[in-house]
């Protein structure tokens, strides 16, 4: 019950957002679709459209391409359907009945459409690990926590498990903080350190893509800084799709940067062109701070 | 708002002290609240404390080790409850296997796996109304069904499954409850990393939904060890001077059930059965037994805490 009714309150968020636009401009230049790839993709998002249960559509029609092991941020003023658009890559609307895709979502370099009628969502959430806003440490120890993914997967074996978690939290720059209290509970990590022991949970496993809902609007600017950091090191190592409020993160962090729009891409670019050659007069609006 | 108007400085003051007042009136109906709140609340904590020491003061005097192993007797010196709280042990156990297996079940399909709709809701009302059935509807009920339905007989068995059908209800609103109270992040985390349903719910939901779940459980025995009424309704015998089968055998296979089949008393019946006597002596023996049985009810409330005590303090580390 809980559940549903939050997702009904973030769709009438977004709903008023639609209906009110807080600043007055009548732009009307269409989005400008993104231009082809040179780089590796890891992903494909084509003609994507979501709709929420009670028949809101949050996301119209998106094209956006996922590089191969590079950050990929995703910005937009609150209610844009930037969270609904990152959350719909590893299939979490499924949760909650009634909630409906359209278009495809293809996995490079097999070509499966993750929200296809064939693909199972627990399949594709293997596969396509998440972050959230808020860190959600489980209430378990920090082992276990970083231990969870793999244990989902049915894996057993103590000695691969060992080096899965050491291996994850080294990856996520916390295992000098962490390593003498494995056995301690993660509620007693700072709130940075809880978000960075999530990012080494979501890691773990080994995902294809590593998907980032605005992991630090929780955090202080020194463990922000630090979550920022650890995402361009990943991105050697792994995809991934950041959502974010902050502009200056996005243009610190990631090497291709969408803007959404009311349910709309925008526009799609090299990051350092968004930010400074932006085409579309929206998003020119947005990253001078005029509206946001 | 009122402080801060723009009118002159002495419509301002007037306004601060117009607020003024009214904070204190307000402070003037929090005292007179706590305080009327204290008495009402001492008079129902003096009445309660009353009886339990009046009960204890009657009926203290006769615990005895004799009294807990004697079977009951037409004689008040030499009667006991030894078949009485033998047989609340047995019905309980009953009850338990029957009551929180099905209720927990029940209650954790209904949170995760039911579909919401018209019909959940409908059954989730209908749950919570079934908590507020009298008992005797229930004991009716066990003696058309079980006991004359299914040719059951009165046995431990028919009082256990009455019983169970008793407390069901509540097992199922805790545990709804329990699971509802787990965090949204904390089970999309878990969705997040791939887990299925079932891998959610068992080490996610259930662990932490647990203290929940067996404090609703207690709370449903420790209901169901007072009732009398629905025992009373499917015929359980109120003289017995034998005890049930023992459920541990020294042959093979060393389980037997027995019992389950066998007649009983209770607790609350032998009780309600010595207070109805004339002899005086009777009633003092029928507040023993009372004060046994609110030693058994407190105990196991006390059981419930430690338990909830524990799970939350286990589960945090």
């Amino acid at each position: 019950m809980v559940d549903d009714n939050m997702t009904l309150t973030k769709t009438n968020t977004a709903k008023v957002k639609a209906v009110e636009p807080d600043f007055d401009d009548e732009d009307t230049t269409p989005p400008i679709k993104p231009g082809k790839e040179r780089e590796p993709l890891r992903a494909r998002i084509e003609d994507f459209s979501f709709f929420y249960a009670d028949g809101f559509q949050a996301i119209k029609n998106v094209d956006m391409p996922i590089l191969d092991r590079k950050v990929t941020a995703i910005i937009g003023p609150s209610g844009c359907g930037k969270s609904t658009l990152l959350r719909s890559l590893n299939r979490m609307h499924d949760l909650y009945p009634g909630n409906r895709y359209e278009g495809r979502v293809i996995l490079e370099p097999e070509g499966e459409n993750l929200i296809g009628p064939e693909s199972d969502p627990v399949i594709v959430r293997l596969r396509v690990g998440m972050v959230f806003q808020k860190p959600n440490p489980f209430p378990k120890t920090i082992y276990e926590n970083v231990a969870a993914g793999l244990r989902v997967r049915g894996i057993k074996k103590r000695s691969m498990i060992d080096e899965a978690v050491e291996n994850a939290l080294r990856r996520a720059a916390i295992w000098d903080e962490v390593k003498d209290k494995l056995n301690g509970s993660a509620y007693d990590l700072s709130g940075g350190q809880q978000q960075r022991l999530c990012i080494a949970r979501g890691l773990a496993p080994n995902p294809e893509i590593l998907l980032l809902d605005e992991p630090t609007s929780a955090l202080d600017p020194i463990a922000t800084a630090k979550v920022e950091d650890l995402v361009q090191e990943l991105s050697e190592s792994v995809t991934i799709v950041i959502v974010t409020h902050n502009m200056q993160q996005a243009a610190r962090v990631s090497h291709r940067t969408a803007f959404m729009y009311m349910g709309e891409m925008m526009e799609f670019g090299e990051t350092q062109t968004i930010f400074t050659n932006p085409k579309h007069p929206r998003t020119e609006n947005y990253i001078t701070g005029r509206y946001g | 708002m009122a402080v801060t108007t723009d009118g002159p400085m002495g419509a301002a003051s007037k306004t601060n002290q117009e607020a003024f007042d009214a904070v204190s009136r307000a402070q003037k109906k929090d005292i007179l609240f706590a305080t009327g709140g204290l008495i009402v609340m001492a008079i129902a904590m003096t009445l309660l404390l009353t009886l339990i020491g009046d009960l204890v003061i009657r009926g203290a005097g006769r615990i005895s080790a004799d009294f807990m192993t004697s079977y009951p007797s037409r004689l008040p010196q030499r009667a006991g409850i030894l078949s009485a709280w033998v047989g609340t042990l047995y019905v309980m156990v009953v009850t338990a296997f029957l009551a929180i297996p099905i209720g927990v079940a029940a209650g954790l399909y209904l949170e995760e796996y039911a579909k919401k709709g018209w019909l959940s809701n409908f059954i989730e009302i209908n749950v919570s109304n079934l908590a507020g059935v009298p008992s005797i509807v229930y004991g009716l009920l066990a003696l058309g069904l079980f006991v004359y339905g299914f040719n059951l007989g009165k046995t431990i068995l028919v009082a256990g499954m009455t019983l169970a059908l008793l407390i069901l209800p509540i097992v199922i609103v805790s545990t709804r409850e329990a699971v509802r109270s787990i965090p949204k992040i904390i089970k999309e985390g878990a969705y997040g990393l791939g887990a299925d349903q079932w891998q959610v719910m068992w080490n996610y939901v259930i662990p932490a939904a647990r203290p929940g779940i067996l404090t609703g459980a207690i709370v449903g025995l420790s209901r169901a060890i007072g009732e009398t009424a629905p025992i009373i309704t499917i015929g359980a015998l109120t003289f017995i001077a034998f005890l049930p089968p023992p459920p541990v055998t020294g042959d093979f296979p060393f389980l037997s059930f027995a019992w389950l089949n066998e007649g009983f008393t209770v607790l609350p019946i032998q009780m309600f059965n010595w207070t109805s006597r004339p002899q005086a002596d009777f009633h003092t023996i029928a507040a023993t037994t009372g004060v046994v049985l609110i030693a058994l009810t407190f105990s196991l409330n006390g059981i419930a805490i430690w338990i909830r005590y524990r799970l939350r303090k286990g589960y945090r580390n």
